[in-house]
């Protein structure tokens, strides 16, 4: 009686400890102090509510019943977990984006936010889950029992169904304390968080100090126990690679899909980095719990009277042994892995429930808006807190019904058949944009029913929930419809047979509705997102919306996120789009923004349709659709764009390095210019100065020679002022101020004025072809002739033939004119063909005098008048070519 | 804002996509590792549990130890400095 007692002290005390520390992580978590809880460690233990009582108890009596088999149920999980990369992350990264709330709300959220997928899934959740939770109170119930009976021998099923009557009424107030304490689900529940982090690690010690005393206190070491397995009946290796690879693959599709695996996994997460972690150490921690187990299988199995039930060695050999305080802590373990189970799924699936079952009645009832009176807040908590009451009561009421018999043991095997039926859609939603609603409707709902009528129904045995007769004939005498011979496939094991009909099923029909349905546009948009979350992790903008609703947003959010939070949400919006006050443009950004937050509270699917009754649009356009596209399209736009302003900076540095250059010429020519001027005006100064000085000074100076002299005066103070005259006239042109004096004439005028102006020496003869010098032409005749007179007098002055000729030839060329100056003298040579158009520049030796701007006035005049001069090559002498544009001569006919 | 994917890439983030692809692969490896016990029974007379036992742990190890090697390399979340990691400021920005 001591002991039993003793138990009970030791349990209560336990479960005060819980929820102190529970209370004190909450509060710390409130007050910000708690950083340790959000370490990757607490997430990999919280991980561990996969181990359930069904692992602490049942896989010892597992192995005991079929050896290494028990293996396979934590060998499935370590495969995803180690698998992480590219499943767990994703999965993880959507959660975070989407503020998705449980399992249920992925899918739903996933296909288009439709609320029948989530009520689906809401049921097979809770029809897979229910069982699994009388499974939990009934292993609390049995230890309980177990410490019981070695006291008092027998105890009646009264006083069994007594304690796990008070166990669920503990969790229930535990989870509601807890696990309801917000709203918003996708807020961490750090205090649930933590208290189970703490029971892994209780149930984890409790384990293997068991099975270190089964080694180490009832074997003599390794090596003796490992004797004792090989003379044990799990000694050989006898296991059906049929099970085997089916249940791995269960284990490892329920890992995922596990409404509880979800809620620690992806709505718990607190941050992505702590899949790194859990990718290694959530492996080892099923590793080493699944370690001894074997050990206590096989001494068990020795010790142990015949007929004892195997599920509890775990507990019986250290009271057999009479290590009391042993026992109390395998107690504690087997107690910590059933309240950890049930708390956390009470919390998923009451999210799930409240969310897309409750909320959504409620709503419609209340007359389909969400502005009316009522607190939809507080509407919502209860809603959960009645839904996690319902399903712990729920999973006592269907413990009592089954009586606690070993049913209920192999339940476990089919809750995770049944929720492994979210997996196609999940998955497939994951990685496969073609997936469509009507595909995973139509999946789910084959695979619910496979697994219904090959595994559920027929676990309850033959006789009670399915007649005999359906058993051995099929109903109706349909032989191919055998629950445990689907179309013929006999002799399989049941579990076995149920996971393949159903997983295949289920695929095929997810598959094919999905190639053969059409989403909607909401589908896609969601589509979109969820198969790309690591390209954009952002909603695209859906909403569109007037002033006037901000303040009915405003009122709707505050029922449901509660007043503080709304206003604080709604202000910090409305200073963001740089407005005062607590009422934000209701833009796309802001209404997504608050969609998200919603969603966090009554999941996406609700939050999506209480925002669209208040905008009065539910339905995505193919804008939205073009914009998600877009989003895509603007980022790379903007990185080309990017690109193309490089390029633009290159180009303009280039021009800029080009301008440099150039000034720096340009600053060169122009002292070299400055240099010529000064040279060119220093010569006629010097003789100026010098015969003045000359007639200044020298008094018997004949007249000849005073005339001599001042005539030489003279003549360099012409040529002095001609230098100036033409450097005037060259600064005007080069500047552009030049004005043109247009007027329309006969080029043959014009050649006649040039020629008549050059005539003073005759020894140049001038050859022109008069005919064809009958052209009109619109230009500046002074300047033009200017052009040609210079021309004429360079022939004059730098021909070197005897007798010099010029043969003036105009012609039409590609409708332009184009007047030939040739002469009959040596020419220019090669390399100066680039200098004559240069100012100063003089070729060769100088007979006359010029300060070699002639050309270069001419090739200015020519410019502006809108042709060119250029020096032809290859000609018998040198030739000048002039071509004036056509318009010119268009103009003037 | 995404740089345009260059052919190759520096050492590091080379290592680092190879150290992605080994992510990928491990389970698969794994899942190799594990049916192979089952090859074991049709020799005459059968393999042991204990053998069995021994190698399945064994593998466990090793699959943990490999998984954490490799998860050493791998970056994760926004704030990594991978290419969605540069693209997220930016959104936040106008927002």
């Amino acid at each position: 009686m001591a002991t039993l007692k003793l138990l009970i002290a030791v349990s209560i005390v336990y479960v005060v400890f819980l929820f102190c520390v529970a209370f004190a992580a909450d509060r710390a978590a409130r007050q910000g102090r708690g950083a340790w809880l959000r370490s990757p460690l607490i997430y990999t233990l919280s991980l561990s509510i996969y181990c359930t009582a069904w692992t602490f108890y049942g896989a010892v009596g597992f192995a005991a019943r079929s050896g290494l088999e028990y293996l396979t149920i934590y060998l499935g999980p370590t495969l995803v977990m180690i698998g992480w990369w590219w499943s767990l992350r994703k999965l993880v990264r959507i959660g975070r984006a989407q503020r998705i709330t449980s399992i249920a709300d992925m899918i739903s959220s996933r296909y288009g936010k439709s609320n029948l997928l989530a009520v689906i899934v809401t049921l097979i959740a809770v029809i897979g889950t229910t069982p699994y939770i009388a499974l939990q109170l009934q292993s609390v119930s049995l230890s309980f029992a177990a410490f019981a009976e070695t006291e008092r021998g027998l105890v009646d099923a009264g006083a069994v169904q007594d304690t796990a009557l008070y166990v669920a009424l503990g969790l229930v107030v535990f989870t509601i304390l807890f696990g309801t304490r917000n709203l918003d689900a996708n807020e961490r529940h750090h205090g649930v968080v933590i208290a189970i982090a703490l029971e892994a690690i209780v149930k984890l010690l409790a384990l293997l100090a068991v099975g270190v005393f089964v080694v180490w206190g009832l074997s003599d070491g390794i090596v003796h126990t490992l004797e004792r397995i090989d003379a044990s009946q799990i000694a050989d290796w006898e296991v059906s690679p049929s099970r085997w690879t089916g249940l791995t693959l269960v284990s490892a599709a329920a890992f995922l899909c596990l409404p509880r695996m979800f809620q620690v996994m992806v709505v718990e997460n607190e941050d992505e980095g702590h899949l790194r972690t859990a990718s290694w150490a959530f492996p080892v921690y099923l590793m080493l719990i699944s370690l001894f187990v074997v050990p206590i299988a096989a001494v068990g199995l020795e010790v142990m009277p015949t007929g004892a039930n195997p599920d509890l060695f775990v507990l019986k050999l250290p009271l057999l042994a009479g290590q009391e305080g042993l026992a109390i802590l395998s107690f504690l373990g087997g107690f910590s892995s059933a309240t950890s189970m049930v708390v956390v799924a009470a919390i998923a699936l009451s999210t799930m429930v409240s969310n897309h079952i409750v909320m959504p009645i409620w709503l419609r009832a209340t007359g389909g808006t969400a502005t009316i009176s009522g607190d939809v807040r507080q509407v919502a908590l209860l809603a959960r807190r009645l839904s996690i009451a319902g399903i712990v009561l729920l999973g006592y009421v269907y413990f009592s019904l089954s009586g606690g018999g070993t049913a209920l043991a192999a339940i476990g095997l089919v809750a995770f058949v049944g929720v492994s039926q979210f997996l196609p859609a999940l998955m497939g939603g994951l990685f496969w944009r073609g997936a469509t609603r009507t595909g995973a409707l139509a999946g789910l709902c084959t695979g619910f029913v496979v697994w219904l009528y090959c595994l559920f129904l027929p676990s309850f045995g033959p006789g009670v929930l399915l007649p005999q007769s359906v058993f051995d004939a099929g109903p109706l005498g349909l032989g191919w419809l055998r629950p445990y011979a689907l179309f013929g496939a006999e002799g399989m094991d049941s579990v076995v047979h149920a996971v393949m009909w159903s997983l295949l099923l289920n695929t095929a029909a997810f598959i094919i509705g999905s190639i053969l349905s059409f989403p909607s546009p909401m589908e896609r948009l969601q589509g979109a997102q969820f198969v790309n979350v690591f390209e954009h992790s952002r909603t695209a903008g859906s909403w569109s919306g007037g002033m006037a609703q901000s303040e009915d947003l405003l009122i709707m959010s505050q029922r449901i996120m509660g007043a503080r939070e709304a206003q604080a949400l709604f202000a910090d919006m409305a200073r963001r789009q740089g407005l005062s006050g607590y009422l934000p443009e209701p833009s796309p950004e802001f209404l997504e923004r608050l969609e998200r937050e919603l969603s966090g509270s009554v999941g996406a699917a609700t939050a999506h349709a209480m925002i669209s009754q208040i905008i009065g649009r539910a339905a995505v356009s193919v804008e939205d659709l073009l914009a998600v596209a877009d989003e895509t399209a603007q980022i790379m736009e903007y990185s080309s764009q990017l690109e193309a302003k490089s390029e633009e900076q290159a180009r303009t540095a280039r021009q800029l390095r080009e301008a440099n250059k150039l000034l720096t010429q340009l600053s060169l020519q122009k002292d070299e210019f400055l240099s010529q001027v000064s040279h060119e005006l220093r010569t006629p100064m010097t003789s100026i100065r010098a015969f003045s000085e000359i007639l200044r000074d020298t008094s018997e100076l004949g007249p000849e020679a005073q005339q001599k002299y001042s005539s030489i005066i003279h003549d360099e103070s012409r040529r002095l002022t001609r230098l100036l005259d033409d450097l005037l006239d060259l600064s005007v042109l080069e500047s552009g101020k030049v004005t043109l004096n247009t007027q329309s004439g006969r080029l043959g005028d014009m050649l006649d004025r040039a020629v008549a102006a050059t005539s003073g020496d005759p020894g140049l003869h001038i050859i022109r072809e008069t005919a064809q010098e009958d052209v009109w032409l619109t230009t500046d005749h002074d300047r033009l002739a200017q052009v040609f007179i210079n021309l004429i007098a360079n022939a004059r002055k730098y021909c070197d033939a005897p007798e010099p000729r010029l043969t003036i030839q105009p012609r039409m060329q590609d409708g332009r004119l184009v007047v030939d100056f040739s002469d009959n003298g040596s020419g220019i040579a090669m390399a100066d063909h680039g200098l004559i158009f240069e100012k100063f520049s003089r070729i060769g030796e100088t007979k006359t005098s010029g300060a070699g701007l002639g050309l270069a006035i001419c090739r200015e005049i020519m410019a502006r008048l809108g042709g060119t001069i250029s020096y032809l090559p290859g000609q018998k002498g040198a030739t000048f070519r002039v071509v004036l544009p056509v318009e010119t001569r268009l103009a003037a006919q | 804002m995404k740089p345009a994917k260059s052919v190759f890439l520096e050492r590091r983030s080379y290592r680092r996509r190879r150290m992605g692809d080994a992510a990928v692969l491990l389970p698969l490896f794994g899942t190799v590792l594990l049916l192979i016990p089952l090859l074991w029974q049709s020799a005459e007379g059968g393999a042991r549990t204990t053998d069995v036992m021994l190698y399945i742990f064994g593998v466990w190890a090793l699959l943990a130890g490999l998984a954490r090697l490799v998860s050493g390399y791998l970056e994760v979340g926004p704030a990594a400095g991978t290419e969605e990691g540069v693209v997220e400021p930016s959104h936040e920005g106008p927002g």
